[in-house]
C-alpha cells in the first residue's frame, strides 16, 4: 500500500494552513511583571497573577503590544483601530486560570501576506502565503509526567507543574488556507516558516529558537483530488519544532492522507503529534466535535486602540524585509544564487554583512565564515555566532592577509587562536610569532634543502612536469613552518629548477 | 465607646482620651460578647489587630502624623485578600487558604493605619442577597436575629450595625453593599466602577464588582471611601483621574437647588408599604431642604434583572474556573488512580454550594456556542440601553433616588428555596452595577408594619460620588434632628456587656 | 416556557467540571425553566443596532511598562498547594491532552 510522494502529488492537490506561535522576548510576562528568562528553577518566576491566585488581575505589557503591531506591519497586515482580548475557556492543569486570555473575533492584526521563493523545476518561483490574523495570547505552564514507563503523559502516575512559562507573551500567526503549492507544499511551508523566523529576528521581537520552543509551528494539511473544488478533511500536526521537521511533517501527512484516501478510508479530523525520530505523526485528540470555548470579551482588560500616528511611526522604523535584503546583498556582493542560499542556510548572512561593513572584501568575508569558521563551529556543535570570533576579528585577519602579513594558511592559525580565546588577531600574531617569511635567501636555502632530499621529484619538474612542483612547495612550506608566501616559494622553486613560466 | 461614630473615635484618639489598643480591645470584647448570636465574622484576627493598634499608639505618642482613621477598627469582607490571613469568600473550596498577598484595598487600609479586626461572613463568592449562601452558616440581623442582614456583604453590615466595628468593607456586584446596609439600618456605598481597585477582590463578576465602605453615618462612610478610592496600576479597569472630595461633600449639608430624580420604574407596586412610606417621607424632607424633586423615566430598567442574571453568571462561570484543586484550596478525591479531571470534578462539586453551582451552570449555558447571542450578547445590549436611560435621566436630575430594597429584612429561610424571589430583591440596586455608576443606601427610618430599617438609595453619575455624600449627608442630618439621633441608636442592645 | 433537560444540565456540568449527583441534576433542571424564562426577557426588546457594552467605563489602552518585578518565592507560590514535589505543584495524572 506504500505510495510514493510523486504518486501523491500526481493524484492529489494539497491545501495547507499554518499556525505559528511565537514567544515574544519581552523582559516580563504578558500580564504580570514576572521574568521571562528561559530555564529558571521551577516556580521561581510566578506571582499572584500568573498563578491565578484568587483576586489577581492581569495588566497588558506595553512592549508586547508594540511587538505584535510590528509583526503585523512586517507581515503586511492591517492593524485594527480597536481590538479586544477575549477569554478562551477550557480546563487544563497547565493553565492556572482555566481560561487563556487570547483574542477572538477582534485580532489586533489581520489580512497580511508573506512572499517566499522556491527553487522549482521551472526555476525560482514566488508563492504568496496570505496571513489571516496575528493575535496576542499567553503561554501555559510546563508539566513533568512522573511514573509509568514512557515519561509521557499517558500512563504517568502523576504530574508536576512548573508555572514559570505560564503567561509568557505569545503571538499567534495564522495563515489563510494555502492552495496551489502542489508538490512544493512541504518546501513552501518550510520557506514560509524560515521567512517568518527571519522577519521576527530582524524585528528583534523574539529569540525565534525553534529548539527551545520560542517558535512553534502547527501544520494543517488536507488533500483534495486533483481538479476538485472540495476541500478534504484536515489533520493538525502540533508543535513541529524545526524547519526540517516542518517539511517532513507535511510530506508525511500528505502521504498518510493519500494512503487513507486511496484505500477508500476517511481522514479523521484530529490533532497529530510529530515524532522527531521517525518523521511520522501519531494520533492525538479527535477534533470532530468542536470544543466549546465559550469565548467572551475579557472583562478585566480594556480595549486596545492604537493611535494611527504611532502605527505609522512603527511602520517607518521597520527594518528591511529579509527577502529584499537578501536580493540587495546578492547584488552588492555579486554572489551566485547557490552561494547566497548556502549563506542563508548556514545562517551567516548577518555576520558576513557585519564583517563587510568593517571593510572586508565580501568574497573573503563569506569564505571565512562559510568555510573555516563554519567547520570549527560544526566540530564544536555550536553555531558560528556562539564562537568567540567576531566580525571585527575576521575583518582584521582579512586585512592582514591583504597586506601580505599573513598567508591564508597562517591566517587559519590566527582564526584558531581567536576561537580559543587567545586574544585579537594582532595579539595572536605577536604572541605566536607568526610572520610571513619574505627573505628570499632563507627561502632559497629551504628550496635547495628540499630538492636535495627529493631529487626524483625535482628531476620531474626539471623535465617539465610542473604539477610535481606541488609536493616540493608543500615541503618548503613545512620547512618554513607555514610562514612563507606560497606564491613566492613557487616562483623561486620553478626558477631554481629552470622552469620560468 | 463602641457606640460612637468613627469620626468621634478619631477625635478621641487625637485628643488622647483613648488609645487604639483600648478601642480595639473594646471591639474585640464586643465581638466575643455578641458574635455568637450575630455570626458576622468568619475569622477574628485578635493578635494582628492588637499589634496594629499598638503600632499606631506608638506612632501617635512619638508625634508621627497619622491619617484621621489611624487606629480605628474595621471589619473586612472575606472576599478581599489579606496576606497571611485565611480568606475563603464564604466558600468551602477556599477553606484553609492563606493569601500570599494583600489586595490593594487592604494595602490602602493598612497604610492609613486602620485596624483590621477580622474577616466577615458573606454569601459564597458574593452570590446571594441574604448571607445564607455562606458555606459557614448564615449571619443574623442584629435588629431581629430571626432575620437575614441581607447580602452578600451581610457579615460586614451586621458587624457595623451590632457595634462590633465602626467601619466595614463590603463589595457590591448587584447591590451587595447597599441592600445589607438598608436591611441593617446603616450607610453603605458602592463607588463608581473603577474608583476602587479590584486587585485582590476575589472576582464574582468582573465588570460589575466593586468594593466599598460601610459606616453608621454618611461622614464615617466618606472617611473610609476616601481611604480606599484611587487609581491602581494593578487593575487595568481602574480609573486614572481626579477623584471627587467625598469627605467635604459629606459635611456640606446644603442641597438647595439640587435636582433629585425619582425613578418611575423603581417604586410603587412590589415595594412593601412601610418601605414606600419611608421613601416618600424622605423625599418630602429633601424637598423641605430646597431640593427639586422630579420624576424620571428609565424604561429599560425593566430588563435590568434579566440582564444581570445573565452577565454575572457568565462572568462567574469563567472567574471561578481557577478553583480546580490543583494549586490551592480544597482537593477532594485524590485517591490512587484518580485523574486530575476527576479530582477537579469532585472538588468543584464538594467545594461549591448550590447557588454557586446554579450560577456557574447558567453562565456556562449563556456563553455556550449557539446561545451566546441570544443570552449574553443580548444582555450586554440591554446594558447599553440602561446606560442610555441613566444618561438621559442625569440630564434632568443631579442624582436619582429609589428605595434600596423592595422589602425590609426577611426571615432566614424565607426565600432560600425560591431563587427568583431572592433575585427580585435586587431589582432597585442592579441598574447601578450594570451602568458602572455609584450608589448609596442610607437609613430612611423604620417600617411601621415590622419596625425594621428601610433604606433610601441615591445614585449619581460615574465619578460623581461626592453627590451621593452631599445629598445623603443633608438627608441624614435632617432625619436625625427629626428622630433625635441616628437611626442606629434605636437598634436592639443584643444583651452585651455595654 | 424554556427548559433544560437533565441531560442538558449534565452536559453543562461536564463543561464546567462539576460532578453533580443525580438528585442535583434533576433538581437543577427543574429550576432552570423558571430561571431561563426570567432571563430570556432580554430577548423581548428590539436590540437591532444596539452596541453591546462589555466594559462599564469607556477606558482604553491601559498598559504597563515591560519591567520585571520580584516574583513570589517558590515557597510562597507553593504555600497553598494541596501537594507538592521538587518545588512543583503535584497533581493527579492528567488524562486529556493539552491544547
Ligand atoms: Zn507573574
Amino acid at each position: 500500500m506504500a505510495i510514493s510522494y510523486d504518486d501523491v502529488v500526481a493524484k492529489y492537490d494539497p491545501v495547507l494552513g499554518l499556525e505559528v506561535h511565537v514567544e515574544l522576548n519581552t523582559e516580563s510576562k504578558m500580564f504580570c511583571s514576572c521574568s521571562t528568562v528561559f530555564g529558571g528553577e521551577p516556580n521561581t518566576q510566578t506571582c499572584p497573577v500568573c498563578l491565578a491566585l484568587p483576586g489577581a488581575l492581569p495588566v497588558v505589557n506595553a512592549r508586547a503590544i508594540e511587538s505584535t503591531i510590528k509583526i503585523g506591519l512586517a507581515l503586511n497586515c492591517q492593524i485594527a483601530p480597536y481590538s479586544r482580548f477575549a477569554r478562551k475557556n477550557y480546563f487544563y492543569p497547565d493553565m492556572p486560570k482555566n481560561f487563556q486570555i487570547s483574542q477572538y473575533d477582534e485580532p489586533i492584526c489581520f489580512d497580511g501576506y508573506v512572499d517566499v521563493e522556491i527553487d522549482t523545476d521551472e526555476g525560482l518561483k514566488e508563492f504568496r502565503i496570505e496571513v489571516e490574523r496575528v493575535h496576542m495570547e499567553e503561554d501555559t505552564g510546563k508539566s513533568l509526567h512522573v511514573g509509568g514507563a514512557t515519561g509521557r503523559i499517558h500512563g504517568a502516575d502523576y504530574s508536576l507543574l512548573d508555572y514559570n512559562r505560564a503567561g509568557i507573551p505569545l503571538v499567534e500567526i495564522v495563515t489563510k488556507i494555502v492552495p496551489g503549492t502542489g508538490k512544493y507544499a512541504p518546501e513552501v511551508a518550510r520557506a514560509y516558516v524560515a521567512e517568518l523566523r527571519d522577519i521576527l529576528r530582524g524585528l528583534g521581537v523574539s529569540d525565534v529558537k525553534m529548539e527551545q520552543g520560542s517558535l512553534r509551528c502547527d501544520a494543517n494539511v488536507s488533500l483534495k483530488p486533483m481538479g476538485s473544488d472540495l476541500l478534504g478533511t484536515r489533520s493538525e500536526t502540533k508543535n513541529v519544532n524545526s524547519l526540517r521537521s516542518v517539511e517532513r511533517a507535511i510530506r508525511g501527512e500528505m502521504i498518510r492522507h493519500a494512503e487513507l484516501l486511496d484505500a477508500g478510508a476517511k481522514v479523521k479530523q484530529e490533532t497529530r503529534h510529530f515524532q522527531e525520530d521517525t518523521g511520522l505523526t501519531r494520533s492525538g485528540r479527535s477534533k470532530e466535535q468542536a470544543e466549546d470555548y465559550r469565548y467572551f470579551p475579557e472583562p478585566d482588560l480594556v480595549p486596545v486602540a492604537p493611535d494611527a500616528a504611532w502605527i505609522e511611526e512603527l511602520r517607518k522604523a521597520l527594518p528591511e524585509r529579509p527577502s529584499l535584503r537578501r536580493k540587495r546583498l546578492k547584488q552588492e556582493w555579486n554572489v551566485p544564487d547557490k552561494e547566497m542560499a548556502a549563506m542563508v542556510n548556514a545562517d551567516v548572512l548577518d555576520i558576513v554583512e557585519a564583517t563587510v561593513l568593517l571593510g572586508a572584501d565580501p568574497t573573503k568575508a563569506r569564505s571565512w565564515w562559510l568555510g573555516e569558521i563554519s567547520r570549527i563551529a560544526n566540530d564544536k556543535e555550536v553555531s558560528v555566532a556562539e564562537l568567540a570570533i567576531t566580525p571585527a576579528d575576521v575583518a582584521e585577519i582579512v586585512a592582514l592577509v591583504n597586506k601580505g602579513e599573513l598567508t591564508d594558511k597562517l591566517a587559519r592559525q590566527v582564526v584558531e587562536g581567536v576561537v580559543a580565546g587567545e586574544g585579537t588577531p594582532a595579539e595572536i600574531v605577536a604572541k605566536r610569532g607568526i610572520k610571513v617569511v619574505n627573505d628570499d635567501g632563507a627561502l632559497m636555502a629551504a628550496i635547495e634543502k628540499v630538492c636535495s632530499e627529493q631529487p626524483e621529484t625535482a628531476q620531474k619538474v626539471r623535465d617539465g612536469h610542473i604539477p610535481a612542483a606541488g609536493a616540493l612547495i608543500g615541503a618548503v612550506m613545512k620547512e618554513t613552518k607555514g610562514q612563507a608566501d606560497a606564491a613566492r616559494v613557487r616562483e623561486l622553486l620553478l626558477g631554481h629548477l629552470g622552469q620560468t613560466n | 465607646m463602641i457606640n460612637q461614630t468613627a469620626a468621634a473615635m478619631s477625635e478621641a484618639l487625637v485628643k488622647g482620651e483613648v488609645t487604639s489598643t483600648q478601642l480595639t480591645q473594646a471591639h474585640l470584647d464586643r465581638i466575643s460578647d455578641v458574635d455568637t448570636s450575630v455570626k458576622a465574622f468568619l475569622h477574628v484576627d485578635e493578635e494582628g489587630a492588637l499589634e496594629q493598634a499598638a503600632r499606631i499608639d506608638a506612632d501617635r505618642s512619638s508625634g508621627k502624623k497619622l491619617h484621621p482613621l489611624a487606629g480605628i477598627p474595621l471589619a473586612l469582607k472575606d472576599v478581599l485578600t489579606q496576606d497571611g490571613i485565611p480568606t475563603t469568600a464564604g466558600s468551602k473550596i477556599l477553606q484553609g487558604w492563606k493569601p500570599q498577598y494583600d489586595s490593594t484595598v487592604v494595602a490602602k487600609i493598612k497604610e492609613a493605619g486602620v485596624v483590621i479586626l477580622g474577616k466577615t461572613n458573606m454569601d459564597e463568592f458574593a452570590m446571594g442577597s441574604s448571607t445564607e449562601n455562606s458555606a459557614y452558616g448564615p449571619t443574623f440581623n442584629p435588629w431581629d436575629l430571626s432575620r437575614t442582614p441581607g447580602g452578600s456583604s451581610g457579615g460586614s453590615a451586621a458587624a457595623v450595625s451590632s457595634f462590633e466595628a465602626p467601619l466595614a468593607i463590603g463589595s457590591d456586584t448587584g447591590g451587595s453593599i447597599r441592600q445589607p446596609a438598608a436591611l441593617t439600618g446603616i450607610v453603605g456605598v458602592r463607588p463608581t466602577y473603577g474608583a476602587v481597585s479590584r486587585y485582590g477582590l476575589i472576582a464574582y463578576s468582573s465588570s460589575l464588582d466593586q468594593a466599598g465602605p460601610f459606616g453608621r453615618t454618611v461622614l464615617d462612610t466618606a472617611l473610609l471611601h476616601d481611604v480606599i478610592a484611587g487609581y491602581d496600576p494593578k487593575d487595568a479597569t481602574s480609573i486614572n483621574g481626579t477623584f471627587p472630595n467625598v469627605i467635604a461633600a459629606a459635611g456640606k449639608g446644603d442641597i438647595k437647588g439640587i435636582k433629585i430624580g425619582v425613578i418611575k420604574q423603581l417604586q410603587g407596586e412590589g415595594y412593601q408599604k412601610g418601605v414606600q412610606a419611608r421613601f416618600d417621607e424622605s423625599l418630602e424632607v429633601l424637598a423641605s431642604l430646597g431640593a427639586k424633586i422630579i420624576e424620571v423615566d428609565c424604561p429599560s430598567f425593566e430588563y435590568a434583572l434579566a440582564a444581570y442574571y445573565l452577565i454575572a453568571p457568565s462572568e462567574c462561570s469563567s472567574n471561578l474556573a481557577r478553583f480546580d484543586a490543583m494549586r490551592y484550596g480544597l482537593r477532594v478525591g485524590d485517591s490512587d488512580g484518580a485523574s486530575a479531571e476527576s479530582v477537579m470534578n469532585a472538588t468543584r462539586n464538594a467545594g461549591f454550594g448550590r447557588e454557586v453551582k446554579r450560577r456557574i451552570i447558567l453562565g456556562t449555558y449563556a456563553l455556550s456556542s449557539g446561545y451566546y447571542d441570544a443570552y449574553y450578547g443580548s444582555a450586554q445590549k440591554i446594558r447599553t440601553l440602561i446606560i442610555q436611560d441613566y444618561a438621559r435621566a442625569f440630564t434632568q436630575a443631579d442624582v436619582l433616588v429609589s428605595p434600596t430594597a423592595p422589602t425590609t429584612a426577611f426571615k432566614i429561610g424565607e426565600k432560600s428555596n425560591d431563587p427568583i424571589a431572592m433575585y427580585l430583591g435586587d431589582v432597585a440596586t442592579i441598574p447601578v452595577n450594570l451602568a458602572g455608576i455609584c450608589g448609596m443606601s442610607l437609613p430612611a427610618g423604620l417600617a411601621d408594619e415590622d419596625g425594621l430599617p428601610v433604606g433610601f438609595q441615591i445614585m449619581a453619575p460615574a465619578m460623581c460620588d461626592d453627590r451621593l455624600y452631599n445629598v445623603g449627608g443633608a438627608l441624614e442630618g435632617a432625619l436625625a434632628s427629626k428622630w433625635g439621633g441616628h437611626l442606629i441608636s434605636k437598634a436592639p442592645a443584643l444583651g452585651g456587656s455595654k | 416556557m424554556s427548559s433544560l433537560s437533565r441531560d442538558d444540565v449534565a452536559k453543562l456540568a461536564a463543561l464546567a467540571r462539576i460532578e453533580m449527583s443525580e438528585e442535583e441534576l434533576v433538581s437543577l433542571s427543574s429550576q432552570f425553566g423558571v430561571i431561563l424564562d426570567a432571563v430570556a426577557r432580554v430577548q423581548e426588546v428590539n436590540l437591532d443596532g444596539v452596541i453591546a457594552t462589555s466594559h462599564p467605563q469607556p477606558i482604553q489602552n491601559v498598559f504597563r511598562e515591560d519591567q520585571v518585578r520580584p516574583s513570589l518565592t517558590p515557597e510562597q507560590a507553593l504555600s497553598g498547594a494541596p501537594a507538592q514535589e521538587e518545588q512543583r505543584f503535584r497533581v493527579p495524572q492528567i488524562l486529556g491532552e493539552a491544547e
